[in-house]
C-alpha cells in the first residue's frame, strides 16, 4: 500500500507548518526513523522523521512553502510497487489501464516481463519502466496548483499567479475569496499602481511580510491576554551594588577556575523562583472555575529570535542552584536562537522573567503569558544619584524590577508582596545561595 | 465525572457533536430529556417524510391508476396504518442513534438538563433524582419548538401544530392551514391527498416564500390543480376554536372566515432554551460568536436554537463545525450555502441564491432553465411537471443559485451544492457526462441552456 506522508502536528498550537527542506528525494530509499524533511512550526524547526520505509516516490510541496496540517506531503511506495498515474514526465505513453496501480500485478524484480494474465492485462510498458525500485530521477515538484475552476477564471481576468498562493478552502484550495483578496492588494501596493502609472522617481516600497506561524501565535496570545486578563503594573528600584558586588566575586572565581559566568539575569531569574515559592499565589493561574496554585516553579524566560520570541522553561526551578539555572538558561536560548527547542522545552510555564536591561531599557512592563498570573520585567543597572542612609546624594547603582499580574488571581497585596521578596532577595543576593 | 464535552439535546445537532467529539477521541455524554434524534428523526423530517410517501402513493393510485393501465376498484385505506407506519420509522432510527452512542463509547444521560455554571450540568432523571456531571466544555443543541399563534394555543386537538398533526387519529375533513413554509406546504399536500378539505393561508406574496418567486408561482398552481386552496397576502386577524371546528377570519383580497375541522399553525419556530445559566441572546435565539462560543466562556451552541436557517442538515454541520474548532486546530465556518427542500409533489428543492436575491444585490447573471416535459426520464416515469432553474453569474459563469420544481428534486439538489461549494462554473457541469436517461440530465441541459446550448429544447 502506498502511503502517504502527511504534515504532522508538532505542537499544541500548530495549524500549518513551513516544509524548510527535503533532506530526502525522490526515488530515494527510506527507513523508519530516516530524517525525511526539516519542518518549521510556529515555534521551532523540527525534523521530520520516517515511520514507514519504502521508496519516495513523489513530493507534493516545494522547499519553503506552508502547508497546512494533515496536507500530503509526500508519498512513500513499498519494496515492489508501482507509482502510480503520475509518474514522472516522460512516460506518458503508459497504458490508461495502469492508472490502478493497485490492481496491476507486477513481476518479480528481475527485470524479465512475463506474459500478461489472461484476462486483458495491461499492454506491458517499456522493460525499463519495469525496475524496482524506480530509477532514480530528478526530484519531481508537484506543479498541479490546487484552485477551483472559478478561483481559475478570476485568476486569469485579472493577473494573480496562483502558483505562489496560499489557498484558504479545505486541503489548501485556492477558492474565489483567496484571488479576489490578493487582486485587491495588488491594486493596493505600490508596485501594481507604479506598473500601471508612468514610470516615476524610483520610490522606496512598502514590504508585505507574511505572517510567519510564531507570529501568528504572537498576535493570538497576546491580544488574548491584553484584551481578557484584567492587567496591573507594580514595580519597585532595587539597589544593585550587592548584586554587582557578588556576581563580580562569583566571576572572578569562575573565570579562575575556567567555568561559566554567572549574568545579572541569571540572578533575576533565580530572585523569581525563590520569590515565588515564598508567595506561591504569584506562581499560579485562572481556570475558570478555580485557581491553581503551581506545586513547581516551571520557570519561563523571554527569549528573543529572529522571528519574535519564545518563552523556554527551567523545570522546577525552585530546586536549581544558581550555577544549573545559569547553565540552563543559557542553553535553552542558543537552543531557541537556532529553533532547535522542543515543544514541550517551551511549554508549561507557570511564571515568567523578560529582561530588556540589555537593550539599555530602565523601565517597562510585559504583557502577561497566560494561562501564567504574573510575568516579571527587568530593566537595566543604571548608574544615578541617590540618597544615602546618611542623607546625602551619592553615585549608586539602581535597576527597576516590575510585575505585570492577573488581578483575576493576584491582588495588589499579593503583587506588592511577592516583589518585596524579590528586591529582598537581589538586594541581598547571598541569600539565593543558602 | 469530568468530561470533555457535554451536549444538551440529541437531535440532529447533539448526537452528531457527541459523535465527532467520540471520533476524536473525547469523553462526552448527551444529555436528552425525550428521545434521542430530536424533532428531526422523532417529530419532523423523517415521519413526516414517511407520510407524504403514502399520499404520493395514494394520489398517484388513485388518480392517475388508469394512465400506468391499472384498474382498481374499491381503493382504500387505513388511516391509523399510515399513522403507525411513520411512528415506526422515527422508532427504528431513534434506536439507530442509541446505538451509535454506544458503538463511540459516548454516555448517554436521559433527563431534563440545566448549566448550573460553566463547566457544570445537572440533569433531573425519570425518578426525579437529580445527577450532576462537569464537563469542561459545553455544547447547547436543544432546538426549538413549534411557534403558538397568539392568542390561540394547540390544544392537539382543534389547534394542532406539526407534532399533533403528524399522530391526528382521525383525518379531518376540512384544514385550515396558517403559513405556507415547507411544513405547511406539506401537511397540505398530506391532508388533501386523503381527501381533506385545505386552506392555507400565507401572510407573504407568495407559497413557500423563500424560495424564487417563479418556482413559488409554479407550485402554488400545481397544488391549486390538486384541489388545495392557498390564500397569499392573506393575514389572520381572528381565530376562534371550539368544540366543533374552528373559524378563522382573515383579511387578504378580500376578507372572509373560513370554517374548518382543526386549524395546523405552521408559522416557525421559537428557541428551546436550557435551563439554568442563561447565554446572551441575538433576536431570541442564542447568539454565538464565530467559533459557535455563546457568552459565557466554554458553553457553545449549535443548531436550531442559534436561530435560521433551522434545517437538521446545518444544525448537524454547525455542530461538526463547532467540536472540531473546540478540539482541534480547525477553523469553524458559518453557514453559506445550504440546500433547502420541501416535499411535496412536485417536490422543490434550492440552494444559494434566488432570482429576485441576485438582483437586489446587483449581480450580473443569466439564468437556465430546462423544462422535465422535455426530458425522457422523467416522461417515462410519468413525471413531467417542473424545471430546472440555474442562476449563473457572469462573467465567469458560476453558479449563484439553484432551484429545482419536480420529480426527485430533493436528490438533484447535492450535485448543485457540491458544484457550488467547489465553485464550479457552468462549463465543469457542461463537460460532465450525466447518465442517459437520468432526471440529472434536465441540470446539465438547463446549464447549456443558459448559453444557448442545451440540445434538446
Amino acid at each position: 500500500m502506498p502511503i502517504t506522508i502527511e504534515m504532522p502536528k508538532l505542537s499544541d498550537t500548530m495549524t500549518e507548518g513551513t516544509l524548510v527542506k527535503w533532506i530526502k528525494r525522490v526515488g530515494d530509499t527510506v527507513a523508519v526513523g530516516d530524517i525525511l524533511a526539516e519542518v518549521e512550526t510556529d515555534k521551532a524547526t523540527m525534523e521530520m522523521e520516517a515511520f514507514d520505509e519504502g521508496v519516495l516516490s513523489e513530493i507534493y510541496v516545494k522547499d519553503g512553502e506552508k502547508v497546512q496540517i494533515g496536507q500530503k506531503l509526500a508519498l512513500l511506495l513499498g519494496k515492489g510497487e508501482v507509482p502510480g498515474s503520475s509518474m514522472p514526465s516522460g512516460t506518458g505513453a503508459r497504458p490508461a489501464a495502469e492508472i490502478a496501480p493497485a490492481v496491476v500485478k507486477q513481476p518479480p524484480s528481475n527485470g524479465e516481463p512475463k506474459a500478461p494474465d489472461a484476462k486483458g492485462a495491461p499492454e506491458q510498458p517499456k522493460k525499463e519502466d519495469q525496475a524496482i525500485p524506480p530509477e532514480p530521477v530528478e526530484p519531481q515538484i508537484a506543479d498541479r496548483v490546487k484552485a477551483s475552476p472559478l478561483a481559475r477564471k478570476l485568476a486569469a481576468d485579472s493577473g494573480v499567479d496562483l502558483s505562489r498562493m496560499q489557498g484558504s478552502g479545505p486541503g489548501g484550495r485556492i477558492v474565489r475569496a483567496d484571488v479576489e483578496a490578493a487582486a485587491q492588494a495588488a491594486k493596493k501596493s505600490p508596485a501594481a499602481a507604479a506598473a500601471a502609472r508612468p514610470p516615476a522617481a524610483p520610490a522606496l516600497e512598502d514590504k508585505r511580510i507574511p505572517l510567519s506561524g510564531m507570529r501568528k501565535t504572537i498576535a493570538s496570545r497576546l491580544l488574548e491576554s491584553k484584551t481578557t486578563i484584567p492587567h496591573f503594573y507594580l514595580q519597585l528600584e532595587i539597589n544593585a551594588e550587592p548584586l554587582a558586588n557578588l556576581r563580580k566575586e562569583i566571576n572572578d572565581a569562575a573565570e579562575a577556575a575556567g567555568i561559566g559566568k554567572i549574568t545579572v539575569n541569571d540572578f533575576i531569574l533565580k530572585a523569581t523562583a525563590v520569590a515565588a515559592t515564598r508567595v506561591p499565589l504569584a506562581n499560579a493561574a485562572f481556570e475558570g472555575e478555580s485557581i491553581i496554585q503551581y506545586a513547581n516553579v516551571q520557570l519561563a524566560c523571554a527569549v528573543a529570535v529572529e522571528e519574535g520570541l519564545v518563552t523556554p522553561v527551567i523545570r522546577a526551578a525552585q530546586k536549581k542552584s544558581l550555577s544549573q539555572i545559569s547553565a540552563e538558561i543559557k542553553d535553552l536560548a542558543t537552543r531557541a536562537r537556532s529553533k532547535k527547542l522542543k515543544p514541550e522545552e517551551y511549554q508549561g510555564g507557570t511564571i515568567t522573567v523578560s529582561n530588556l536591561g540589555g537593550y539599555g531599557v530602565e523601565q517597562f512592563f510585559a504583557i502577561v503569558n497566560p494561562p501564567q498570573a504574573v510575568i516579571v520585567s527587568a530593566g537595566a543597572i543604571v548608574k544615578k544619584p541617590v540618597v544615602n542612609e546618611a542623607g546625602q546624594i551619592v553615585a549608586g547603582q539602581r535597576f527597576v524590577i516590575g510585575i505585570s499580574c492577573d488581578h483575576r488571581v493576584v491582588d495588589g497585596a499579593v503583587g506588592a508582596h511577592f516583589l518585596g521578596e524579590l528586591k529582598k532577595l537581589l538586594e541581598s543576593p547571598a541569600l539565593m545561595l543558602i | 465525572m469530568k468530561y470533555d464535552l457535554v451536549v444538551i439535546g440529541g437531535g440532529p445537532a447533539g448526537y452528531v457533536g457527541a459523535i465527532r467529539a467520540a471520533q476524536l477521541g473525547k469523553k462526552v455524554a448527551c444529555v436528552e430529556k425525550e428521545r434521542a434524534g430530536g424533532t428531526c428523526l422523532n417529530w419532523g423530517c423523517i415521519p413526516t417524510k414517511s407520510l407524504l410517501r403514502n399520499a404520493e402513493l395514494y394520489l398517484l393510485l388513485q388518480k392517475r391508476a388508469a394512465d400506468f393501465g391499472f384498474i382498481f376498484e374499491h381503493l382504500s385505506y387505513d388511516w391509523a396504518k399510515i399513522i403507525s407506519r411513520s411512528r415506526g420509522v422515527a422508532d427504528r432510527l431513534a434506536g439507530g442513534v442509541e446505538f451509535l452512542f454506544k458503538k463511540n463509547k459516548v454516555d448517554y444521560l436521559r433527563g431534563e438538563a440545566t448549566i448550573v455554571s460553566p463547566g457544570k450540568v445537572t440533569y433531573q432523571t425519570k425518578e426525579a433524582k437529580e445527577e450532576a456531571v462537569e464537563a469542561s466544555n459545553i455544547l447547547i443543541a436543544t432546538g426549538a419548538v413549534s411557534r403558538d399563534l397568539p392568542g390561540l394555543s394547540t390544544d392537539g386537538k382543534r389547534v394542532l401544530n406539526s407534532h399533533d398533526a403528524m399522530i391526528i387519529q382521525e383525518r379531518p375533513k376540512s384544514l385550515v392551514i396558517i403559513g405556507a413554509g415547507a411544513i405547511g406546504i406539506e401537511f397540505a399536500y398530506f391532508f388533501n391527498a386523503f381527501g381533506s378539505a385545505v386552506t392555507v393561508v400565507e401572510m407573504l406574496p407568495n407559497a413557500l416564500p423563500v424560495e424564487d418567486t417563479e418556482i413559488s408561482v409554479t407550485l402554488e398552481k400545481a397544488l391549486a390543480k390538486q384541489g388545495i386552496k392557498i390564500l397569499t397576502n392573506t393575514k389572520v386577524v381572528k381565530a376562534e376554536a371550539g368544540e366543533k371546528g374552528v373559524r378563522i377570519s382573515v383579511e387578504g383580497k378580500k376578507s372572509e372566515t373560513i370554517e374548518g375541522d382543526c386549524v395546523l399553525v405552521a408559522i416557525g419556530v421559537a428557541p428551546l432554551l436550557p435551563n439554568g445559566v442563561q447565554p446572551k441572546l441575538a433576536k431570541g435565539f442564542i447568539d454565538v460568536n464565530d467559533r459557535y462560543e455563546t457568552s459565557i466562556r466554554g458553553v457553545f451552541a449549535a443548531g436550531d436554537v442559534i436561530g435560521p436557517p433551522w434545517l437538521a442538515h446545518v444544525a448537524s454541520w454547525e455542530a461538526i463545525q463547532a467540536v472540531e474548532s473546540i478540539f482541534t486546530s480547525h477553523q469553524p465556518k458559518r453557514v453559506k450555502i445550504f440546500p433547502g427542500c420541501t416535499y411535496c409533489q412536485p417536490q422543490v428543492a434550492s440552494v444559494g441564491l434566488t432570482e429576485r436575491a441576485a438582483k437586489e444585490q446587483g449581480l450580473k447573471f443569466k439564468v437556465g432553465k430546462f423544462p422535465f416535459s422535455a426530458n425522457g426520464k422523467a416522461l417515462a416515469i410519468g413525471e413531467p411537471e417542473g424545471y430546472v432553474k440555474l442562476i449563473i453569474g457572469e462573467p465567469h459563469g458560476e453558479i449563484l443559485g439553484a432551484h429545482i420544481i419536480g420529480p426527485e428534486a430533493t436528490e438533484l439538489i447535492a450535485e448543485l451544492g457540491l458544484a457550488m461549494n467547489l465553485e464550479a462554473t457552468f462549463e465543469e457541469i457542461e463537460a460532465t457526462i450525466h447518465a442517459h436517461p437520468t432526471l440529472s440530465e434536465a441540470v446539465h441541459e438547463a446549464t447549456g441552456a443558459a448559453f444557448g446550448l442545451a440540445i434538446h429544447i
